[in-house]
C-alpha cells in the first residue's frame, strides 16, 4: 500500500493548530478582555445582604430608656424573581387585591430595577408576620427580612424625640455615599434626625453566594469580605421622663408648650409641644397614614414642634428684660417710681393696665404693670448716652443678643426658629428714619414686633436665675463612647450676657419672688419653694377676629439655688394666671421635690388635664373635618350604591366651595405671627382637597 | 511466566498517550467535582456513598482501566479480523434503540442497562465505524482515488449518522461527519474540503450580512477575479463560464438554499441557536417544522440562548488565573444548565482562568499530535486509516464542545472526549485509544 500521501499529514496538523488558535483567541477575548463577564457572574452569584445594627437607645437623665428597639419584618421583594407566586394567596394575606399587587410591583421595578430587593410591605404586624412566615414558600422572590424598629415605652416625647421615615431618592440624593439605599430609614425629626449619625452605627454587609434559583448557598469565602453591623451609640439626655409624662398631661387639650431647663446645665428637663400623639403611632405599619392623618388633616399640628418651631410675642415675661436693661443702662434705678392709673397715657393712645397705683421696679414686676415698663423702655430708647434712638435700640439689642434672643440658640432639635429682635433698619422701612419711642412702644410689655421661641423665654429665665450666664439649652449631655462627630462641644461653652451687677439681679429675683407671694403668679405658689416668677398675658387676634390672649408664665426655682428654670405658654387660654402658671408650679414640684404632694394638689393636676383650652377656631376647623369625612364616607357609600361618577361629582364641588375664604397668613397683622403657624395654610388645604378628590 | 506476559504486554505501548489519557480522566473527575461540591456536605461521606457524579465517574474510569487492560492483552488481529462484524453488530444495536430505547432529555437513543446504567449506542458505533473504515480502505483491491471507493467509504461513516439523527441526536450524528479528515488523508479529493469549507464560509456570511449586500460583495468579488485574470480568460474562455457559474451558485445558495435549510430542514430550536451564534434572532413564525408542530401543539416555548450566555459568562469570569479550584461562583451556583457534561470546560474556565484553559488544551493538541505521530508510524493502512479516525473524532469533539462553549459554534450535544461526565463517552474514548495503542504496539506486524 503506497503512502502517497503523507503531506497531508501536514494540512491536517495545521488545521488542528488552526482550530487551536482560533479558540485560544477567543479565550483570550472573554476572559481577558471581556470585563462585563465578571461582572455578570458577580450579578449572578453574590447576594447582598445589608446587617442593619440596631440603632441607639435614648436614656433620659436617671438612665430610662424612652427611645428602644424591638424587632420588626419587613416583606421584602425581588421583582424579577417573583415570578410565579401565588399572587391570590399573598394578596388575601396583605388584605389587598390584586391590583393593588400590580401597581405596588410597577412602582418597585420604577423606582429599584427589578433585580434588587425592594420593601414591598414595611413593619408588619405579628400577626401578618406569623401567617407570611407559613406561606412563604409560595412566594418565590419574597423574603422576610428582620429590622429593628423604635418604640417609645413611656409613650411621651414625640416633638423631642422625632420619628424615622424611609428614605426617598431625595435624601438618597443628597446623602450619597453615606451607605443608604432604597428602603432604609433615617430619623427625620426631632433627636432622631439630629443624631442620625450617632444613632445610626454602622451598617453591616454580608455576602452569599447564591444559585441560579436565587438560593442561597452560603457565604462567600466564609465571610472573610463580611463586614460586622456596628450598634448605633446610645445617647443620655437631660430629659426627665417623669417630668415630661406629667408635662404632657397638663397640656391635654390645650395648644401650647412647656420648656424646663436645668439651668446650671443648660439641660432640658422637659420639652412639651401639645396637642402632641403617642409616637409609637409613627412606629408601625400605618405609620405612613398615620402620618398623613396628622400632617395634613388636623388643623392643630400635632407634629409641629411648638417649643422651638414656633414664635410668639413673649408678652409680659419680657418685662424682666427691659428692667434688667433699665437698670443697667441707667436709666432707672431702685427709686424710679411710675403711677399708673390703670393706663399709660404716655403716648396719647392709653395703653391698658392690669393694676392701679405707684410701682418701683420690685412691684412693678410683681404686678406686672405696662406703665412702668413702657416708662422705661421709652427712658432707654431715650438715652442721652447715645447719639440717636437707633443707637439706643441697638445697644438694646445687643442685651437681647447676649440673652439668647433674635438669634437661633442652637437647641439639638432641627428647624427651630429664631424668633425676631427688630433692628433700627427693621423700623426704618416701617415708620421711616425718624420714628418715635411711641411708634414702638409696645415692645416695652413684649408684645409688638419682638418675638420669641419658647425655649428662649425659658433660657432667660436659666440666665435670670444663673444670674448673667448660661449654657445653650440641648436635650443630650452624653453619648456613650464618646462625642466622634463633636455634637455636643457647643454645649460646654459657658455663654455670658453684658456685664450686669449682682444688685440688678437681686432686684428683679425680688420683684419676681413678690409675683408668686402678692402679685400676678398668687396662684402658682409652690408650698414650701421660693418659686420666682413672671406671667404674660399676650393679645392676638386671627383674621382680625380678636381672640381670648395667649398665658405665659415663666419661672425658676428656688430662688437661693435655682435647680430648674420653666416657660410654660397655652394659646388662647386667656389671663396667665389660670392656666400656665400652675402647671409650672406643678412641674417645678414635682422635680424639685420628685413628687406632688397634698390632695389639692393632686386634684389640681387632674382638674389642669381636663381643662379644654383648644382655640374656638381650630374647634371649628376640626369641626369642619370631621364632617368632611362624614360627607366624603357617604359620597363613597353613595358611589359604591349606585357605581356612578356622576353622584360623587355633585358633594365634591360643594365642598371645595365651603371651604373658607382667603386665610391668607401674609396679611394678618404682625402681632399674630405667634398663631399664623397653627392654622392650616392655604396651599396645604388645597392639595389635600385635590388628594381627596383622587383619593375618593 | 508472568514475567513474559507482562513484556509481551507491555511491549511497545506508547506511554506518553496513556500518561496524557490518565491525566486527562483525572482532570475531568476534578471538574465534576467542582460542579457537584458544596461546601456544607461532607463531600468525603458523599463520595463514599457512590451517588454523586464524581464517584459514579470514577467507578466508569475503573471500569475503563478492566476494558483498556483487556484490550492491550489482546491480539491485534482479532480488530482487523472482527472489524466488519462489530460494524454490523454496532449498527444492530442503534437499530434496536428504536424498539428498546429509552428517553432521555427528549432523545430515544439510550438502551438501558442494569444498575440504573445506560448506554448510547451512537457512542459506541464510532469505534465500529473507525474499524470500519480502517478495514475497508485497508483491502488491497481498493483504490481511493475512484469515486465508487469515496461512496462506499462515506456510506460506512454516515450509516450511523443516518440512524443518529432518526433519534434526534444531531450532535452525535455530526460526529461522523470528522471521518472526513481521515479519508482526506487517504485520498479524498481536497477540493470536497474546499468546497465545504466554502459553502460554511457562504452561509456564515449570509447569517450575518444583509442578503443584497453580500449579492453585492459576491458579485464584485466575481468583478474583480474577472478582472485579474482577464488574460487567461482571453486565452481561455471556458474560465469565465466557470466564474460566472461558480458566481451563480454562490447568490443562488446565499439567497435560497440557506434560508431553505433554516426553515425547512431545521427545526426551529436549531435555527435559534445558530442565529443567536451571530447574535441574531430567529423567527420561529417562519419555520416549517415549528409551524406544523404549533398547529399539533399550540405551546412552542421560545428558546433563548441561555445556555451560551452562562457558559460565556463563567468561563469569562475565570479571568487571567481563575477563580481557584472550587471557588467558582457561576459552578457553584449552578448557573451552566448541563455543567457535567457537555459544559464540563465551563468549570475548567472559571476556576483555573486563561493559564488553565490554556495549558489543558495544550494537553489536547499534544494528545492530537501525538496520535498524528503515532498514526504516520504505522506500516499498515489499517492502523494508520484507524489512527487518524480516532484523531478525527477527538478533534471533533474538542472543537466542537469548546468552541460551543465559549460561542464559537452553535450548541449541539456532544462531549468533551475524557472530561465529561459519562459511561458511555469516557468508554468509547478508551476503547478508541487503547486499541489504537494495541494497534501501534504491534506495528512491527505487517497488519493489512
Amino acid at each position: 500500500m503506497p503512502v502517497f500521501n503523507q503531506s497531508r499529514s501536514r494540512v491536517i496538523q495545521f488545521i488542528f493548530a488552526g482550530v487551536f488558535i482560533a479558540i485560544t483567541g477567543q479565550l483570550i477575548n472573554l476572559q481577558l478582555f471581556s470585563g462585563q463577564y465578571k461582572l455578570a457572574a458577580d450579578n449572578n452569584a453574590f447576594y447582598r445582604k445589608v446587617i442593619y445594627p440596631d440603632r441607639g437607645i435614648i436614656f433620659d437623665r436617671k438612665k430610662r430608656g424612652i427611645l428602644e428597639n424591638t424587632i420588626s419584618y419587613d416583606l421584602v421583594v425581588i421583582p424579577s424573581e417573583a415570578r410565579g407566586t401565588d399572587t391570590m394567596t399573598l394578596c388575601r394575606l396583605l388584605n389587598i387585591d390584586t391590583a393593588a399587587y400590580k401597581k405596588r410591583m410597577r412602582d418597585l421595578i420604577f423606582k429599584n430595577t427589578s433585580v434588587k430587593p425592594s420593601v414591598f410591605e414595611a413593619l408588619l404586624t405579628p400577626e401578618m408576620f406569623a401567617k407570611l412566615n407559613e406561606n412563604m414558600y409560595r412566594f418565590p422572590g419574597f423574603s422576610l427580612n428582620e429590622r429593628s424598629v423604635r418604640t417609645y415605652p413611656y409613650n411621651v416625647g414625640a416633638a423631642v424625640l422625632g420619628y424615622m421615615a424611609e428614605v426617598d431618592t431625595g435624601f438618597l440624593r443628597r446623602h450619597k455615599g453615606e451607605g443608604y439605599e432604597m428602603g432604609d430609614y433615617f430619623g427625620s425629626t426631632g433627636l432622631e434626625n439630629i443624631y442620625e449619625k450617632v444613632l445610626m452605627g454602622q451598617r453591616g454587609i454580608k455576602r452569599y453566594i447564591r444559585d441560579n434559583k436565587g438560593r442561597l448557598q452560603g457565604s462567600w469565602e466564609n465571610g472573610a469580605y463580611d463586614t460586622a453591623a456596628v450598634a448605633g451609640n446610645n445617647l443620655y439626655s437631660s430629659i426627665d421622663v417623669e417630668l415630661q409624662e406629667l408635662g404632657e398631661k397638663l397640656m391635654q387639650n390645650k395648644v401650647g408648650s412647656i420648656v424646663a431647663i436645668n439651668p446650671k446645665t443648660g439641660g432640658i428637663l422637659c420639652m412639651v409641644s401639645a396637642p402632641t400623639y403617642n409616637p409609637n403611632y409613627l412606629t408601625g405599619n400605618q405609620r405612613k397614614k398615620h402620618l398623613v392623618d396628622m400632617l395634613y388633616f388636623d388643623p392643630r399640628l400635632p407634629l409641629l414642634n411648638r417649643t422651638v418651631g414656633t414664635f410668639y410675642s413673649p408678652g409680659s415675661t419680657f418685662k424682666t428684660m427691659v428692667g434688667i436693661i433699665g437698670m443697667n443702662e441707667g436709666v432707672i434705678d431702685d427709686n424710679f417710681t411710675v403711677s399708673c392709673g390703670g393706663a399709660y397715657y404716655g403716648c396719647g393712645r392709653p395703653m391698658g393696665c392690669h393694676a392701679a397705683g405707684t410701682f418701683t421696679l420690685k412691684p412693678a414686676i410683681s404686678k406686672s404693670c405696662n406703665s412702668y415698663f413702657a416708662a422705661t423702655y421709652r427712658r432707654i430708647l431715650e438715652n442721652g448716652k447715645y447719639p440717636n434712638r437707633d443707637s439706643a435700640l441697638s445697644s438694646f439689642n445687643q442685651y437681647a443678643y447676649s440673652f439668647g434672643l433674635g438669634r437661633r440658640l442652637g437647641v439639638d432639635l432641627p428647624s427651630e426658629k429664631m424668633g425676631n429682635m427688630p433692628t433700627p433698619k427693621y423700623y426704618h422701612g416701617i415708620f421711616g428714619k425718624n420714628w418715635q419711642s411711641c411708634n414702638i412702644i409696645s415692645n416695652s410689655i413684649g408684645q409688638g414686633e419682638i418675638t420669641t421661641t419658647l425655649t428662649q423665654l425659658a433660657n432667660v429665665m436659666a440666665i435670670i436665675a444663673n444670674k448673667g450666664w448660661y449654657y445653650t439649652p440641648h436635650l443630650i449631655d452624653s453619648i456613650e463612647g464618646g462625642d466622634e462627630f463633636s455634637m455636643l462641644d457647643k454645649f460646654k461653652i459657658k455663654h455670658k450676657t453684658k456685664e450686669i451687677p449682682e444688685y440688678v439681679w437681686e432686684e428683679v429675683h425680688e420683684g419676681m419672688q413678690g409675683t408668686m407671694e402678692f402679685g400676678t403668679g398668687f396662684y402658682a405658689k409652690v408650698p414650701g419653694i421660693n418659686v420666682c416668677g413672671k406671667t404674660g398675658t399676650v393679645e392676638n387676634a386671627y383674621r382680625g377676629e380678636k381672640l381670648k390672649d395667649h398665658a405665659f408664665f415663666g419661672a425658676f426655682a428656688p430662688r437661693e439655688n435655682p435647680r430648674i428654670a420653666i416657660a410654660v405658654m397655652c394659646e388662647n387660654a386667656g389671663y396667665g394666671a389660670t392656666s400656665a402658671a400652675p402647671i409650672a408650679s406643678l412641674l417645678i414640684e414635682k422635680y424639685l421635690k420628685d413628687s406632688i404632694s397634698g390632695n389639692d394638689r393632686k386634684a389640681k393636676i387632674e382638674q389642669l388635664a381636663k381643662m379644654d383650652l383648644i382655640p374656638p377656631q381650630m374647634k371649628r376647623q376640626m369641626a369642619k373635618r370631621d364632617s368632611l369625612r362624614q360627607a366624603q364616607q357617604m359620597a363613597a357609600a353613595k358611589k359604591a350604591a349606585r357605581d356612578t361618577s356622576g353622584v360623587q361629582e355633585a358633594p365634591e364641588e360643594m365642598e371645595t366651595e365651603s371651604t373658607p375664604t382667603k386665610p391668607n397668613p401674609a396679611k394678618t397683622p404682625k402681632k399674630d405671627s405667634g398663631r399664623t403657624a397653627a392654622v392650616l395654610p392655604e396651599e396645604l388645604r388645597k392639595s389635600t382637597t385635590v388628594k381627596r378628590k383622587t383619593a375618593a | 511466566m508472568n514475567r513474559r506476559n507482562q513484556n509481551i504486554v507491555t511491549q511497545g505501548v506508547d506511554y506518553v498517550v496513556i500518561w496524557l489519557y490518565a491525566i486527562l480522566v483525572a482532570i475531568g473527575i476534578l471538574c465534576i467535582f467542582m460542579v457537584e461540591y458544596r461546601p456544607e456536605t461532607d463531600w468525603l461521606a458523599s463520595f463514599l456513598d457512590g451517588k454523586t457524579s464524581y464517584s459514579k465517574q470514577l467507578i466508569f474510569a475503573g471500569v475503563c482501566a478492566i476494558a483498556a487492560t483487556f484490550i492491550l492483552l489482546t491480539d491485534s488481529k482479532l480488530f482487523t479480523a472482527f472489524a466488519n462484524l462489530f460494524y454490523l453488530f454496532g449498527i444492530l444495536l442503534m437499530i434496536a434503540t428504536f424498539a428498546i430505547g429509552k428517553n432521555i432529555n427528549g432523545s430515544k437513543s439510550w438502551i438501558p442497562l442494569a444498575g440504573g446504567f445506560n448506554l448510547q449506542p451512537a457512542e459506541l458505533c464510532k469505534i465500529f465505524v473507525s474499524l470500519a473504515l480502517a478495514k475497508y480502505l485497508s483491502r488491497q483491491e481498493i483504490d481511493f482515488s475512484k469515486i465508487r471507493s469515496q461512496l462506499v467509504a462515506g456510506a460506512i461513516a454516515l450509516a450511523p449518522a443516518v440512524l443518529s439523527i432518526l433519534q434526534h441526536e444531531l450532535g452525535l450524528a455530526l460526529v461522523y461527519t470528522s471521518f472526513v479528515i481521515a479519508m482526506y488523508r487517504e485520498g479524498l479529493p481536497a477540493q470536497i474540503l474546499i468546497v465545504g469549507s466554502s459553502f460554511g464560509a457562504l452561509v456564515v456570511a449570509t447569517l450575518i450580512l444583509e442578503p443584497n449586500v453580500l449579492a453585492v460583495i459576491l458579485t464584485m468579488i466575481a468583478a474583480a477575479v474577472i478582472f485579474v485574470l482577464r488574460k487567461q480568460i482571453k486565452k481561455k474562455k471556458g474560465l469565465l463560464t466557470i466564474i460566472i457559474t461558480i458566481w451563480l451558485v454562490c447568490v443562488g445558495v446565499q439567497r435560497f438554499v440557506v434560508p431553505y435549510i433554516f426553515n425547512n430542514v431545521l427545526e426551529c430550536y436549531q435555527s435559534t441557536r445558530i442565529y443567536s451564534m451571530v447574535g441574531k434572532e430567529y423567527n420561529c413564525e417562519d419555520n416549517k417544522r415549528a409551524q406544523d408542530k404549533s398547529t399539533s401543539n399550540k405551546t412552542v416555548r421560545k428558546p433563548d440562548d441561555y445556555n451560551v450566555r452562562q457558559s460565556k459568562i463563567a468561563i469569562g469570569s475565570g479571568g487571567f488565573f481563575g477563580r481557584g479550584f472550587l471557588k467558582g461562583t457561576q459552578t457553584r451556583g449552578k448557573y451552566v444548565p448541563e455543567q457535567r457534561t457537555d459544559f464540563i470546560f465551563t468549570s475548567l474556565g472559571e476556576a483555573f482562568g486563561f493559564v488553565g484553559c490554556f495549558v489543558f488544551l495544550l494537553l489536547y493538541l499534544f494528545l492530537l499530535y501525538r496520535i498524528v505521530m503515532i498514526a504516520e508510524r504505522q506500516r499498515s493502512t489499517f492502523s494508520r486509516v484507524y489512527a487518524y479516525s480516532v484523531v478525527s473524532i477527538f478533534f471533533f469533539h474538542i472543537a466542537v464542545n469548546v468552541s460551543m462553549t465559549i460561542g464559537l459554534f452553535p450548541i449541539v450535544g456532544i462531549p468533551l472526549p475524557l472530561m465529561s461526565y459519562g459511561g458511555s463517552s469516557l468508554l468509547t474514548f478508551t476503547v478508541l485509544i487503547f486499541i489504537l495503542l494495541r494497534l501501534d504496539a504491534d506495528r512491527q506486524m505487517v497488519l493489512r
